[in-house]
């Protein structure tokens, strides 16, 4: 709390207007159809705020946003979406303090830089909107009279499970997905999942369309079983499950429709991210044409 | 229609044992399990006999991969491509005998064991044996690793073709095998074991055992297989996904398929009738991207049935050693009953069957070539893969609607499209949800093409540069 808040200071009085932390789903801010809220504490144990608990109808309501936003997203030009994740990287860079002060409240060492390298992970990924199609694609030179192409394609709604690194990890999970053209439904990290709605409203404000990136608050436990095994999720990002039986758990809900399952393994969010998230998420289409005249 | 006399291809270049027992560290060693017998579907005679691996003959091959993957692995890729070039040419050498053998194991035509699975099988041999020195350019890292010891569980439908696609990149790679061939059609994969002792390939490098459905749990839950790639129904697929939750185990699936092969109303009509029939009837439809849906737009739709009916009256069906014979042999009793099932499903739920006259040899397995017409999408012959040659009609007016009923399926295996504007091509590509898209053209493998699925239809692809990845540690 600021000073400026305290009863009976010396200065003024004025009280400072607080954010409440809401869902984001198809590019909406809504509390959680549930009504529940948790209480999200700072890494010294004072109160910072009510985040929102979301709901199994919440995820549900996530998926149908991300499906909805699919075809658009991965029908854009690829330099259209990487214009709009520089944009957003625009965007953070622009709300640098806010996101240094929720790091510092989550903990967070060096928040600064941190904040930094979430922006530079942001810039690099938007760079490989129109580059990893050359790269994961190929022409293949078939023994017979036909044209024959394979290139990489979105997988479609991506579930993720964020890692608690409330914002470095989260722009790392999250970007490599979105920009190949695939919409995804995130659960923040559980314990400082503050800056992740601050996220939102930077996605919220940098041309992404509503529904590509949808955030939910609250019980991992409670809400990954359910991505896991949504039916219209193609695949799922178990990245941020620390919990191995409810890893498994999650990776057997996959089952159910062949999802694409990312497991659990532990990450230096500051080194070199590589290609692997951005081609784990892929599908690859070959076409085949006869030639001739 | 004209007559044929009959042209059967000589059974006399296979030798087939009375029983074949497993082949483990580069020897033929008895199955402690019962052993089961493969039949010709095409007349129900007993082939030979089969030893079926139990638990501990699955974990004594595993033993034997994993005892091989230490040289196996530090070999030179150039030398293990050498392996692979001489395993490839053998193929070729004896490529009549394995067709036959093919042919006579699982009920295809000859004129497709010969022409197509072949061909197909020397050429992946070929192809991959040319990656093994090569792996640090394929895009994967600069010094790409092996996984270790890959656990393979293969159909039936093309049974030579799907080891070849499982044990060539596999090897390549630097990884060591343990394959499960169908317990319908063991014999080819029998037959390559032999193939490998010719080749002197290493013992253990490569290890085959026979067996079922427990058999193939037993090698897919070893905790010592560090790769498991499976070709076969999206049911199994399923439990094989399941039981590798929270193990360290890289998986491919390759599974079923619905997929819909679309003719727009200015495509070459007599071409797609031909597509058509390759898509469907091929390999008796036992194809897992076979085009069992054919989506006509409305305007062409009783012109373009006319001239399929006409086509499929030309059909040949009988003995798959008759090098005229088009229809083969159902694969066993048991496709045939689920075959049937679903048909009967299809007439009771309100399609209009229809099939040439064609008489039905009386001993062996055998379902004629099947349209129905009238399907609606809520139809399980058009939601559920029969896996038989039987097609399921429906129109179409826009092609929005096209590409709408084209991927409303869990499946995602391929697609076909029939049309002579080539922007049209392009642009259904684009939306079909499916890993292969034929246009103009359909049913139509290579070494280097990768093939694989999206949603339902599994993860992972085989072939080309693309199927390497499925076998390094990256």
């Amino acid at each position: 709390m600021s000073k400026a808040e305290r009863p009976g200071g010396r200065e003024p009085v004025r009280l400072a207007v607080r954010k409440t932390y809401k869902l984001y789903i198809g590019g909406a801010f809504p509390r959680s159809e549930s009504g529940r809220s948790y209480v999200v504490t700072s890494s010294k144990g004072e109160f910072l705020a009510n985040a929102s608990k979301a709901s199994r109808k919440d995820a549900r309501d996530a998926v149908s946003a991300a499906r909805k936003a699919f075809g658009g997203w991965s029908g854009a030009t690829p330099y259209n979406r990487g214009q709009i994740l520089y944009r957003v990287a625009e965007m953070l860079e622009s709300r640098r303090a806010q996101f240094v002060a929720e790091l510092t409240d989550a903990g967070t060492r060096k928040a600064g830089e941190v904040v930094d390298a979430a922006v530079d992970r942001l810039v690099w990924y938007a760079g490989w909107a129109d580059k990893i199609a050359a790269v994961a694609g190929s022409t293949n030179p078939v023994a017979g009279p036909y044209f024959n192409v394979s290139s990489p394609e979105p997988t479609g709604v991506v579930a993720v499970v964020a890692p608690d690194e409330p914002l470095l990890g989260l722009v790392s999970v999250i970007a490599p997905v979105i920009v190949t053209g695939n919409t995804c439904v995130v659960i923040a990290g559980e314990r400082a999942p503050l800056p992740a709605i601050t996220l939102a409203e930077v996605l919220a404000t940098s041309d992404l369309p509503g529904g590509v990136v949808n955030i939910l608050t609250g019980s991992v436990k409670e809400i990954a079983p359910w991505l896991a095994a949504h039916m219209d999720v193609n695949a799922i990002d178990l990245t941020g499950v620390t919990d191995p039986d409810l890893a498994v758990a999650c990776e057997e809900g996959a089952a159910e429709n062949l999802k694409r399952v990312l497991r659990p393994a532990a990450t230096d969010w500051s080194a070199d991210p590589g290609t692997k998230r951005l081609t784990v998420f892929l599908e690859t289409k070959t076409v085949w044409h006869p030639t001739g005249v | 229609m004209f007559e044929y006399a009959p042209a059967p291809e000589s059974r006399d270049v296979v030798d087939i044992k009375p029983s074949y027992g497993l082949f483990i560290g580069g020897e033929f060693a008895d199955g402690t399990g019962t052993s089961l017998k493969t039949v010709n579907p095409a007349s129900e005679e007993v082939l030979a006999e089969v030893a079926v691996a139990s638990a501990d003959d699955v974990d004594r091959a595993v033993r034997a991969a994993r005892e091989a993957f230490g040289t196996w692995s530090a070999m030179p890729g150039s030398e293990r491509a050498k392996y692979l070039f001489r395993i490839a040419r053998i193929i070729q050498e004896r490529s009549r005998e394995l067709a036959v053998l093919e042919t006579l194991d699982n009920g295809k035509p000859i004129r497709e064991s010969r022409d197509v699975d072949l061909p197909l099988v020397a050429a992946h041999f070929f192809y991959y044996a040319g990656w093994a020195d090569k792996l640090q350019h394929a895009g994967y890292g600069a010094d790409p690793r092996p996984l270790g010891v890959a656990g393979q569980v293969i159909p039936w439908n093309f049974p030579l073709l799907m080891l070849a696609w499982k044990i060539a990149p596999a090897l390549a790679a630097g990884n060591t095998v343990v394959l499960k061939p169908a317990e319908t059609t063991p014999l080819t994969a029998l037959l390559f074991a032999e193939i490998c002792r010719q080749a002197d390939l290493p013992p253990g490098v490569v290890n085959i055992v026979t067996g079922a459905g427990e058999t193939g749990a037993a090698l897919v839950n070893h905790p010592d297989v560090n790769k498991v790639a499976f070709t076969g129904s999206t049911e199994v697929g399923r439990l094989i996904g399941r039981s590798v939750a929270g193990t360290d185990k890289k998986v491919t699936l390759e599974l079923g398929g619905k997929a819909a092969n679309i003719v727009f109303d200015d495509a070459a009509l007599d071409q797609a009738v031909e597509g058509i029939v390759n898509g469907i009837f091929f390999n008796q439809g036992h194809v897992c991207c076979a085009g069992s849906r054919l989506l006509v737009q409305e305007s062409i739709a009783e012109e373009l049935l006319d001239a399929l009916k006409r086509r499929l009256g030309t059909l040949r069906l009988g003995d798959p050693l008759d090098k005229n014979t088009d229809i083969g042999a159902i694969n066993s009793a048991a496709q045939l009953a689920k075959i049937r099932e679903l048909s009967d499903l299809g007439e009771a739920e309100g399609a209009e069957r229809w099939s040439p006259v064609c008489p039905l040899p009386d001993k062996g397995f055998w379902f004629p070539p099947t349209i129905f017409t009238g399907v609606a999408q809520s139809h399980r012959i058009a939601r559920e893969e029969v896996f038989g040659p039987v097609l399921s009609v429906l129109t179409f007016r826009t092609p929005a609607e096209a590409v709408e009923k084209a991927n409303n399926t869990p499946f995602g295996l391929s697609a076909g499209v029939w049309t002579e504007k080539g922007s049209r091509i392009l642009w259904m590509a684009d939306r079909l949800r499916a890993g292969v898209v034929w246009a103009n053209t359909f049913n139509k493998f290579d070494p280097t093409s990768p093939f694989g699925g999206y949603k339902e239809s599994g993860y992972g692809r085989e072939g080309g540069r693309h199927g390497l990845e499925a076998y390094l540690d990256v």
